[in-house]
Parts: C-alpha cells; structure tokens; sequence
C-alpha cells in the first residue's frame, strides 16, 4: 500500500495499532543475532507451531513476534509476554508447552524461567524491573525489540517515518538543519563531530547530485551496536537517512554494511522494499515531491572500510584503502561528490529528534555531548549485552548497576571502550562520566561504543598486544607508519609477554607511538597506538614489571608465569583437574593435587575454577628454561 | 597565483600547484619515495610531511603532506620543523629494519644519523618499499596487470592470484620507475623476461634492429588508434625513411 499524505500516514499507523489490540496476548522473541546463537530460531518456530495446533490465535487472540536484539544476550533467549510483561530468560524449546499452559491461558509465572537478581538472589518479573533495562533510556534503540523488522506496518504502527512526515511535511530544509543544531547531536561513529555542521557543510556544497551514506561497517572487537539497529530496526536507519536527504539536497543513498552481517543486511534490504512500496522512498515521498531512494552496499569486512575515504573507495568498486585528499567528503565524496557519510546510531537518532524536536533531545546528556549513547557491554561483567543511556552517566553506574558488576565478584581492573583506537580506563576513574571529551582526556575515546570489562586476571601488556595483533591484520598497509610501525611494535610487545623486554623498550613504543600518531595517513593509522598509550599511562609500572623484573603481575603472560597448588588448603575437589588441558594435574578425589611443572603450559585455567583459591602463581624463575633443557638431556 | 612562505623564503607558486611542487621549483628539497611528476600523488611515505601555519591561526599549527596539500596563498610551511624532522627519522628508522640491504635506503637513513635500525631488521629483508610507484604506473597506462596484494604487514607487489599477468604487456615501465631497482627483469636482443612471462621483441623490417614488445604493439594498436604496421621499422629507420621521402620531393 503506498502512503500519498504524511497524514495518511498518520491514519495508518492508528489503523495498525487498533488491528494490534485486538490480539489480546503476545509472545515476543529475540530473535537477535545473541539469542539466535542460543536457540531463538527453535525456541520461535515452536511457539509458532503449537500456537497453531491449539489454535491460540482465534481462541484466545494470542500472536507471537520475532523481534531484533533485547539487549540482554548474556540470558537470552529471551521471552516476553504482553501485556502483562513477563520476562523469562534462558528459554528453551521445550519449555514452550509450559509457557503457553501456565502463563499464557493459566495467568500464572514459572518462577523457574524468571530472571534472578545476582544482587539479592530476588525472582523479577517484569521486563521493566530488571535493573539491566531500569536505568536505560532508549532513543536509537526505541523499537528494537518491540517491533518486528520484518514489518514496516509494525514500525510506522510504533511511530516510524513520523519525524521524517514532518520534516518533508512541514519544515523547510533549513528549519530541518536548525533542528539538528539544537539537538547537539554528535556523531555516534566515535569521533563526534556535530552532526548539524556535517549536513551544513554538505547543503551549502554547489552540485546537483548529493550522497546520504551510512556507515555500517562497525567491526571493532566486542562491538555490535549497529548490527542490532540494523538487524532490529532498520527503517530508523532509513527514516533517518530520508531526512538528511531532504535537509541536504541529496536523492541517493547507499547502506555501507559488511557481508558478516548476514541478518543485517537482509533485514535492510527487506526494509528498502517495503518502504519504497509504502512510498517511503523512491519519487515523490508522502506526496512532497521530494525523491531520495537507497540500494545496499555490501562490504568485504575489512575493518579499514569503516574509514571515511576507505568506504567511499569500497563503494566506487575500487580496493577500500583511505585517500587524503585535504578537501571534505560533503565537498568532494563519494565519485567526488558532495557526500554526507554518517554511523547506523546517528541515523537511528535523527528520525525521533525530528519527532520530538532537538529541544527534547538536548535535555539529556552532558554539556558538550547530548542525548543518549548506545554500547556493547562485553568482556568479565555479569550482565552482557547492548544498552543505551543518556550521555554522562557514569562507568560505575554502568558496569555495577546496569552490568551487574564483575563475573565472580573478582576485582574490577579496567574497561577498555572505543575498540582498537580507544583506551583502557583504570579503576581510579570509574566515576568518570562517560562522554567524548571525558573519555578522550582519560586516554580513550567514545569510539563506537564497544566496552570491554576486564578484572584483576587480565594483563594490561597482553590487552595492548591483542589489540595491536588486531589492528596488523586490518591496516590496508598504504602508509609506512601504520604498517611498518605496527609490525614494530607488535615485535617489542612479543618480547615483553616471552620475557625478552630489553632496556629502552618503552621508550621505543614511546617514540614509534608518536610517529605513528603524527604520520599516519588515516584515523586508523592515527589512532593506532592508543590501547598502546592508554596501557603504559595507566599502568606502567606493569609495564616496568614486564621490562625489568620479566614478571607478568597479572599471571597472564605465559612465558613469565608459573602455576602451583598450595598444599595447605587444596581439598582435593578435582575441579582443576578436569580442567586442566595438558593432564598436568594429578591426584585422588579428597586428597592433595599435584601439579607437574614439565606439562604445565602456564594457561591458568586451574586459577580462574579452583574454589578454594588454592591455586597459586608467581613469576617463572629466570633460566628455568635452560635448566629444564639441560635437566633433559 | 598563490604566495606562501617555505623556510623562511617567499615562493610564488604555480596555480594548483601542491606545496611539494612549490618547493621543488625553488629548489628547497622536501624529502620523498612516493611522489613522481607523471603520477597522481599518493601520500604512502610520508616522508614529506610538512608543518604549516598563518600568520591568523595565532599559534596553531598542523601537519600535512606536502605532496597532496595545496600550496595556498598566505600558508607558512616549515619543512624541518622538530617534530617533522623527528618523524621523519622514526620514518627512515622503520624502512631500515624492512630493507637494510638497500643503498637508497641506507642514504635516507644516514642522512638522519642512523646506521643500524633501532627496530627488529626483517628477516626477509626486501629492496621494495611499497612506494606504489610501479602499481600505479601500470594503472595508469591501463593495464593493471600488477597491484598491491594483501594488507598490513603482508602487503606486498605482486599480479593478480600470484600467477603470470595476463594483461602485461612487458613494458617494463614498473621496473623502470622503481627507486630501489627490486622489480627485475631480463632482456636478451629479442626477448624480454618480467614477471614469469616472456615477451618476444619487434624486429625492424628493414635494419632488423629490436624495439617494443609485439604486446605493447597490439596494446597501442588498440587504444591509441594507431595503424598496425607503425611500428614496423625502428625509430632509427623511420627517420632514414621519412629523410629519404622529403629529398624524393622536388624530384
């Protein structure tokens, strides 16, 4: 059906949601790309299948909905019931017969599949009061979760395109811009630059034919924010990209996303269709006159891509690798063109600030960086998972009260956000607000919101070497300092984590970090030695530990780490023992263990699962490799 | 045209031209791999970074690459600036450890003090720089029978899936533009060898002198609208030929 009015739009949305109500009961799924992983798909397909066989649809009014990404992987698969907005947590297939027996037509809650509060070991209910979802605030994420994106009926019927009808329906472009100015946003990418000044730049740029990207490439490690508002709600992607068409002039635009994201970019295709259908896109938009349409881009999944010149390049066919050319993509972008390029969460933004007016938007956040920020909570915290808060909230409240604090109760020892060119924050500041300016002057930066929780087994030389052994793979290699600078570093940091740090080695990372930083040819090059930087501000005299003492404080480095068992409290429960990789340890069940230093390869696991704390390491004996060699011959 | 400040020396440059080209036409030498006259530039070396400032930016300054920033009217470009210099040296330091048997780059290295690399001497070391130079060349010609393969640390030159080219046309042009000679080939009086494939060479119809390569001749043939028996006599008898036409005229 083609929408020819923002206001028949308006009546179609009210005729979806009268339709809604008269489904009296709905089971909601995630059907995220987290909880397809744990089961979703059979956990859907059986709600489906004997909500037929009972013909629950007629009977009791009864639907079921695959929705995007609840946020919270770290239980899923996760299942709500509406209205009453019960949240069971970990379903599995055959748990469907009983949810639909005893929930859905006896009223009554399994407590068995309910979430439990870690905190006080309390049963909670409701999806509203888990404190995972009570201290989000959701803009970019409004819908994911709540529609299914396999529907734009669904969507418009949850206010999708209401901000893009009355941009194209009421304002002019400029009224458009203004609005985006007051709403302070800045770009969700990671470097922030102001929004509004982007799309300025680029509506004053003289030529006809104008480009609206968007850059959904995300592919730093632990990241998946983008992903899910693509796979969850990707007509907010659309919406958004539709008015900043309309504010800049452009009536062509292309989703940039990376081939790994299989859902992702069939759910936005899907979106493309069935919002060129609805007159959404394509000639003359809700009647306006006004034409922008999208088509898909798919990338190779090359981290580079994400550049600004890099995507550009990707999408003209020609190999992904950054061009400096000291002029501005919203002068001379894509085929050198003026070009807006903007990041999935950007976009998803703009569609409620033209709702709501940028006004509303500036109320939340901090002074300089306003609205709400998505991340992705990953690494040694309790709750994983995507959430979205206001700007300025702090990292405590963030790992402690939304993420439930450290796996094990182990002590917190770092986060690292911004992925491969952000930083690790140490203990010291986790009251630090989180937003651009604060995270930069820590040493990090906002970056695309991944977050990565470390404890106190984590390595802060060992954080640096992955993230470098990241970063060698995915430069495209074109400028010397990246790619010679990298392969340096990557060489010092081999040294230190085998125990042959040299004098002079942090100065040598000092130094190459700097050029690096000046010399480099793009933000990835530039931004490269900022996990290096970040680690040695914070946490040098680990560094120094690596260096001098070839000692690795953490028990993480192998070569520079030796495990034992202590006699004195070792109660012979067996668990390293079953764990141990290498049968290294050895004993009878109720009696002490013993571990043979000739087959231990120092991996830790007998740490991280003794319960007893039984398990102790220290720093390996200098020459104990030479000793054992000569012991063997 | 645009007037701006190089070391200290007022320089008038060419409308459009790069703060490289602006330089080197007054002689004030910028050190660089990558940059060539016939190629588009590319900004892979960095060696020829540059601090700029105005006079109105009141302080501030910032680094570009002189060989891709525009030499703009009222700009104040220091070449050897500290922290350019130091750069620079990291710079030098880093292609020492990749190439350390190459003489352009022990020069470069030496020219900033340094004799030994202070990083980890490759143990491959190579004489190719990644400068570009030949991929870019080829391109430019329109064959693209090479390009850079890979990426980061593993990037180097080489021809699509590794196997003979089958768009060169042996024109050895990647071989003649690279700086450290690391693209090799063989020519015998008939033949030439580059990049696993044999080329076999156009012999003159009258003096039997060799010239291009009879791909080189079809490529033309082809794209540049020449007729096929252009290329039958050496440059050497066209002339003969051309002389000996011109004396036949008042006859």
């Amino acid at each position: 059906m083609r929408i020819e009015s923002p206001k028949q739009l308006a009546a179609h949305a009210e005729a979806v949601q009268k339709k809604q109500k008269e489904q009296k009961q709905q089971v909601l799924i995630c059907c995220g790309t987290g909880c397809l992983a744990n089961g979703a798909r059979e956990v859907a397909d059986a709600f489906t299948e004997q909500i037929a066989d009972k013909n629950l649809e007629v009977e009791v009014g009864l639907y079921t909905k695959e929705t995007g990404c609840h946020g919270f992987c770290e239980r899923g698969p996760l299942v709500v019931i509406q209205p009453s907005g019960i949240l069971y947590a970990k379903v599995k297939a055959s748990h469907v017969e009983k949810i639909l027996e005893t929930t859905v037509l006896g009223g009554e809650v399994i407590e068995g599949l309910l979430y439990k509060n870690p905190e006080d070991k309390s049963l909670i209910e409701k999806y509203a009061d888990v404190p995972f979802y009570k201290h989000q605030k959701r803009i970019a994420m409004r819908n994911i979760g709540r529609i299914d994106p396999e529907d734009i009926d669904d969507a418009i019927a949850h206010g999708a395109y209401t901000g893009a009808a009355r941009a194209l329906g009421e304002l002019s472009q400029e009224q458009v811009l203004d609005e985006i100015e007051t709403s302070g946003l800045r770009g969700r990418g990671g470097a922030g630059f102001s929004t509004a000044r982007k799309w300025k730049a680029c509506a004053k740029a003289e030529g006809e034919r104008k480009f609206v990207l968007c850059n959904g490439d995300e592919g730093d490690p632990g990241a998946f924010k983008d992903r899910s508002i693509m796979e969850g709600d990707p007509h907010a992607v659309l919406e958004g990209m539709l008015i900043c068409a309309y504010a800049i002039g452009a009536h062509e635009g292309y989703v940039y996303v990376r081939h790994e994201y299989p859902l992702a970019v069939t759910n936005v295709t899907r979106a493309i269709e069935q919002a060129r259908e609805a007159g959404l896109l394509g000639d003359d938009i809700l009647g306006t006159g006004f034409s922008f349409d999208v088509k898909v881009a798919r990338g190779g999944g090359a981290f580079v891509c994400g550049e600004s010149s890099a995507l550009m390049r990707s999408i003209e066919g020609n190999v992904g690798e950054p061009r400096q050319k000291y002029i501005h993509a919203t002068d001379r972008g894509l085929y050198d063109l003026p070009t807006v390029l903007n990041n999935v969460e950007s976009l998803s933004t703009v569609g409620q600030i033209l709702a709501h007016g940028g006004a509303a938007y500036a109320e939340l956040g901090t002074e300089k960086s306003k609205g709400t920020k998505a991340f992705s909570l990953v690494g040694k915290v309790k709750n994983t998972g995507l959430i979205e808060l206001p700007m300025g909230t702090t990292l405590r409240e963030i790992i402690y009260d939304i993420g439930g604090g450290i796996l094990g109760d182990r002590p917190f020892k770092a986060v690292q956000t911004g992925g491969p060119s952000g930083g690790c924050v140490p203990e010291s500041l986790l009251d630090l607000p989180v937003d651009y300016e604060q995270l930069t002057e820590a040493g990090s930066m906002m970056g695309s919101g991944g977050m990565i929780v470390m404890d106190d087994r984590t390595c802060m030389v060992d954080v640096a070497r992955y993230f470098l052994s990241f970063l060698i793979e995915e430069s495209c290699g074109k400028c010397l300092p990246c790619r010679e600078g990298l392969k340096q570093l990557l060489a010092i940091y081999d040294d230190l984590v085998a125990g042959k740090g040299k004098e002079g080695d942090i100065e040598r990372i000092e130094t190459l970090s700097a050029a690096m930083k000046l010399g480099s040819l793009c933000d990835l090059g530039r931004s490269a030695p900022n996990p290096v930087l970040s680690t040695l501000r914070h946490f040098r005299a680990e560094y120094e530990a690596h260096v001098v003492d070839k000692a690795c404080p953490a028990g993480i480095c192998r070569e520079l780490t030796i495990f034992d068992i202590d006699i004195e409290t070792c109660d012979g429960c067996h668990a390293c023992q079953i764990q141990c990789p290498t049968e290294a340890i050895t004993g009878e069940r109720k009696e002490l263990h013993e571990l043979d230093q000739d087959k231990c390869i120092s991996c830790g696991v007998c740490y991280d699962v003794c319960p007893q704390g039984s398990i102790v390491y220290s720093p390996k004996p200098l020459g104990r490799e030479a000793e054992h060699a000569h012991a063997n011959d | 045209m645009p007037m701006l400040t190089i070391d200290g020396k007022t320089v008038t440059a060419r409308e459009g031209a790069t703060i490289l080209e602006a330089a080197q036409e007054v002689g004030i030498e910028i050190p660089t791999l990558c940059a060539h006259p016939a190629l588009e530039p590319y900004g892979g070396c960095r060696l020829c970074m540059v601090e700029v400032t105005r006079t109105e930016w009141d302080g501030w300054s910032k680094v570009v690459v002189s060989c891709l920033a525009a030499a703009e009217d009222g700009l104040i470009v220091d070449t050897k600036s500290e922290q350019i210099v130091a750069t620079r040296r990291v710079a030098a330091d880093l292609l020492l450890a990749r190439c350390p048997e190459t003489p352009l780059i022990q020069q470069l290295a030496a020219e900033y003090g340094i004799s030994e690399s202070s990083y980890k001497v490759s143990d491959e070391p190579t004489d190719c720089i990644l400068c570009g130079l030949c991929t870019r060349i080829c391109a430019k010609i329109g064959t693209h029978a090479i390009s850079t393969q890979s990426r980061g640390a593993s990037r180097y030159i080489g021809t699509p899936f590794d196997v003979e080219p089958e768009a060169c046309i042996g024109c050895a042009s990647c071989a003649h533009i690279c700086p450290t000679s690391h693209i090799g080939y063989e020519e015998t009086p008939t033949t030439r060898a580059i990049w696993d494939r044999s080329f076999t060479k156009l012999a003159c119809t009258k003096c039997g002198a060799t010239t291009i390569t009879e791909e080189q001749r079809d490529y033309m043939v082809e794209h540049q609208g020449l007729r096929a028996d252009y290329f039958d006599l050496c440059e050497q008898c066209k002339r003969t030929e051309v002389s000996r036409r011109m004396s036949m005229v008042g006859k």
